[in-house]
């Protein structure tokens, strides 16, 4: 039976009917046809999955859909800005080269972001400690860590 | 040759990157076709057993059941196909029982599948599933290589002892005698241990069929669609190849594992013609860990034997390799063609002799992963010279200097001719890099803190730019190695590149732009790069063995000069010139020692409007294909010096220091070569410190099944990385110069970091992955 649940998405009010037993993850992909969010394990240990709930990087997957009912989610699709400019994190992912495959760099970016507004930081080691939770099989976290640096100075220019 | 824009060896911002970092990639699971539904596999729980009842009939009855598909389905069809022939020294061929698509009567490893449910949701197949009625009558488990021949079972009827092939490479007489006369022999025995793949993006088809037209339309995650089409048609399901069409799309990461032709697909594109609607999979990543082909996990035993001064007089490797529970699509060459080949590494070893076993085990299959057989290969040598010069009381740099294959091209003992390299060059520059002259002041001040010290070096090499045909051909290689690419000039001078290679994650849509822009001389914007789609691509052999940028680019290369050459019969016609007058500059041609000339998009106009045109010499348009198959195999090599510190009470060990200098010849974009490197890197540090796939040896169970036991490299497990690549040697027979960048560090960085361990400690040897356990254990019985 499905329950009827409103969620705030990337700025935009929705209203739509979730299982009880499917995850945040599987509503915003399946049923918001939101497909940026990615899924890459399935032990909440890879952080392909993460967004932003009401402000904080939360893995997508962990979280029933019906539990998100009256939560603000941003996901990547809402991070750059309208125009298409993209989010300071963003740009320094691509400046740095900090992704390949892209199939991590949604939750990688949305953890950055993240680390950077509620953590101060970030030398060297302290990003890569905040990134613990982010799976990437590609980069050897070389640039991604150059990028969350070079992004979160961005981001207080 | 056109002057250079400058695109070349410019560190380009990647292109794809704009749709990856806003959501926008468009992934094998992010496609949802009309009328979709939703495979689930039922996989065996146990290791090795006969199916004694397989009933279905609960299950089909259970809610949104479209169809359910078991072994009895595919008997009629082929298994799924070995790629590559090996004859054992006896002269008889490998044993290649049939790979089944589904189960047929009996089960080979956990995860082995038995049945395919299709149904309207994902959650009703699973629930179907469950339904469905198994008995199993277990048999013994073959587990460990190195017990399976002969063991107490055996995984397929076809090889009674387990043993898949027993092959032999080199000179095993006079690598023997060498032995026997030699001042000094060092043995090592090892194992290089088995590695997940574990791309982030988990294995996902999505199979349909289209009635009125009979054809197929296959969306998968491949390194290679073109071959997994002529697999999936022509060895086992029979479908016409001109009727079925593969799309890899967006692919997150290969590392090889998405080379292969899979039981599930191939499953669902048979049962898309019976359920009349899409069907779409997404792996599970425990599932992956059970179901994809995993690499390495070799048994091995070395010995080098040397002169009084330490120069190389034989090399004697024994080998057994775990092929797992059955031979995945290029399974049989990892351990041979792609690893024996390389065991000269560096050096100019007279004699050398390498024998394999092969072993079928119930394991799931193992194929190659990111340096397929070179990593193993460059184990063994990296680590029986530094072993050597210990024993030596030579310094591990020296010992290598003295070996060094110095003049070129140099034909090894083990078949292949190196056209070119400088190793003195990049060890040098490696040595400066990591600071080895600050070394003894760096362990003093470890000492002091009670920590442990130590730097070890890799010299490797790699063959890449898989590969001459003709070569691979005589070695037992059922496919053509070369690669297709084709340039599209529009009529407005834009350009459309399609080539048979395949980017997941490489950027290969920046780096065949900057090469296609400096020679047409256009900007970047002008040219678009396809690929990954049969309905698209003319052919493609797909992206492996870092031969992108080597064999697919040089077809491009090669199709673009021709378009260079129809452009000046155009140019010349228009310009009243001879063909031979005009010269292609900076995208233009002219009539040379004139200001005579024309624009490159004033002639693909001419091509397309040919109302003033060489009709007599000429066809209209400015379209042309190529297709590149190499001369020789390209050798990238280098050095990588490891520095580690470890705390002798834990166990625990930090790199300090991983630095690393390779000659790829000449680089396109360093930015993406550079990350090539940092992520090869990462993998191999994962292999020589972490990641381990275990099986339990009495039951067969996969005890690493997951990321809460497997333990992949993440952030803080790393340390940021020196790497540079070297000046170089250009390649000498491809027209770029190229030599492959992708593997190298999953390559190079194993034995560097066991060398350090190893010389922190000072001990023989540390098993891989060298966890905490594992060295407080070396460290413990050092010190006693």
């Amino acid at each position: 039976m499905g329950m009827q649940i409103t969620l705030t998405v990337n700025g935009e009010s929705i209203t739509r009917e979730a299982e009880p037993n499917t995850l945040l993850v599987t509503f915003i992909r399946e049923t918001l046809r939101l497909t940026g969010t990615h899924v890459g394990c399935d032990t909440s240990q890879c952080g392909a999955c993460t967004v932003h709930v009401n402000g904080r990087a939360t893995k997508s997957c962990g979280l029933l859909a019906v539990q998100a009912d009256g939560a603000d989610i941003t996901t990547i699709e809402g991070l750059a800005a309208a125009d298409g400019t993209l989010h300071p994190m963003q740009a320094a992912f691509r400046a740095c080269h900090g992704l390949q495959c892209g199939f991590c760099t949604p939750g990688m970016v949305m953890s950055a972001v993240d680390l950077v507004q509620h953590h101060g930081c970030h030398n060297e080691q302290q990003v890569r400690e905040a990134l613990e939770g982010n799976i990437c099989r590609c980069t050897g976290y070389h640039n991604i860590v150059k990028a969350v640096q070079q992004g979160a100075a961005a981001m207080k220019a | 040759m056109n002057a250079r824009q400058g695109f070349i060896g410019t560190s380009v911002e990647r292109r794809e990157d704009s749709r990856f970092l806003t959501g926008k990639g468009q992934y094998t699971d992010d496609i949802t076709l009309p009328g979709q539904t939703y495979a689930y596999f039922l996989r065996s729980p146990y290791a090795h057993a006969r199916i004694t009842r397989l009933d279905t009939a609960a299950a089909a009855k259970a809610p949104g059941v479209l169809g359910i598909f078991t072994g009895e389905h595919f008997k009629a069809v082929g298994g799924l196909p070995c790629g590559w022939l090996i004859n054992s020294l006896d002269g008889a061929p490998m044993k290649e029982p049939k790979h089944p698509v589904l189960a047929d009567g009996k089960v080979r490893c956990v995860g082995d599948r038995v049945a395919m449910v299709v149904a309207e949701t994902v959650d009703q197949a699973r629930a179907a599933a469950e339904r469905i009625e198994v008995d199993y009558d277990e048999l013994p488990p073959i587990v460990d290589p190195a017990t399976a021949i002969g063991g107490p079972a055996a995984v397929h009827d076809e090889a009674p002892d387990n043993r898949c092939y027993q092959w032999g490479i080199g000179d095993k007489a006079g690598t023997e005698a060498a032995l026997a006369g030699a001042a000094h022999v060092t043995t090592l025995s090892f194992r290089n241990n088995r590695l997940i793949p574990n791309a982030m993006e988990t294995r996902a088809a999505n199979a349909s069929y289209d009635p009125h037209g009979d054809n197929y339309t296959l969306y998968v995650t491949s390194q290679n669609p073109h071959v997994e089409r002529l697999l999936m048609c022509a060895f086992v399901l029979g479908i016409p190849e001109h009727k079925m069409r593969v799309v890899a799309p967006d692919v997150g990461g290969g590392f090889g594992s998405k080379i292969f032709l899979y039981g599930e697909e191939t499953a669902m594109v048979f049962a898309a013609k019976q359920i009349k609607r899409p069907i779409k999979w997404t792996c599970e990543r425990s599932e992956a860990f059970l179901a994809d082909a995993h690499g390495r996990d070799h048994v091995t035993t070395v010995k080098l034997g040397t002169d009084a001064q330490g120069k190389f007089l034989g090399l004697h490797v024994e080998t057994t390799a775990n092929l797992g529970a059955y031979l995945s699509t290029f399974a049989s060459s990892v351990p041979t063609i792609l690893y024996a080949t390389l065991l000269a590494g560096q050096y100019a070893t007279p004699k050398i002799w390498c024998q394999v076993d092969a072993v079928f085990t119930n394991t799931a299959p193992v194929d190659a992963y990111r340096g397929a057989g070179r990593p193993e290969a460059t184990y063994v040598v990296e680590r029986i010279v530094e072993t050597a010069a210990r024993e030596l009381g030579i310094d591990p740099a020296e010992l290598r200097r003295r070996n060094f294959i110095t003049s070129f091209p140099y034909a090894t003992p083990v078949g292949l001719t190196y056209d070119t390299g400088d190793y003195e060059a990049t060890m040098a520059r490696a040595i400066t890099l990591a600071d080895v002259a600050g070394f003894a002041a760096r362990k003093a001040a470890s000492e002091a803190k009670g920590l442990k010290r130590g730097l070890g070096y890799s010299a490797y090499i790699e063959a890449c730019g898989i590969a001459p045909s003709s070569v691979a051909g005589a070695l037992g290689a059922r496919a053509g190695l070369f690669e297709a690419g084709e340039v599209r000039v529009h009529p407005t001078g834009k350009v459309t590149i399609f080539t048979g290679a395949h980017s997941h994650g490489q950027g290969h849509e920046t780096t065949f732009a900057q090469v296609v822009a400096d020679k047409l001389g256009i900007p970047m914007d002008d040219i678009s790069i396809e690929h990954g789609d049969t309905g698209k691509v003319l052919f493609g052999m797909g992206t492996y063995g870092s031969r992108s940028l080597s064999v697919g680019g040089t077809a491009i290369v090669k199709a673009v000069d021709k378009i260079i050459a129809k452009g000046k019969k155009i140019a010349a016609h228009l310009l009243e010139a001879a063909d031979t007058d005009i010269v292609f500059e900076n995208g233009e041609f002219k009539v040379a020692g004139t200001d005579k000339k024309l624009p490159f998009a004033a002639v693909s106009l001419t091509a397309y409007v040919p109302h003033n045109f060489p009709h007599d010499k000429l066809e209209p348009g400015l379209n042309e294909n190529a297709f590149y198959d190499p001369s020789n195999f390209t050798y990238p090599a280098g050095t990588y010096i490891c520095e580690v510190e470890i705390d002798p009470a834990t166990g625990h060990t930090r790199i300090d220091r991983m630095t690393a200098c390779d000659d790829f010849g000449n680089v396109i974009n360093p930015m993406i070569v550079e990350g090539q490197v940092h992520g090869g890197l990462a993998q191999g540090i994962g292999q020589a410190l972490l990641e381990h796939g275990i099986y339990d040896t009495e039951t067969g169970q996969l005890l690493t099944g997951s990321y809460m036991d497997y333990a992949m490299p993440r952030a803080d497990d790393l340390p940021s990385f020196t790497v540079e690549t070297a000046k170089g040697t250009p390649c000498t027979h491809n027209p770029l110069g190229v030599k492959g960048c992708g593997e190298a560090g999953a390559i190079g960085s194993p034995p560097a970091v066991i060398n350090a361990i190893c010389h922190a400690l000072g001990v023989k040897d540390v098993p891989m992955p060298a966890t905490p356990y594992t060295v407080w254990k070396a460290a413990q019985a050092a010190a006693r």
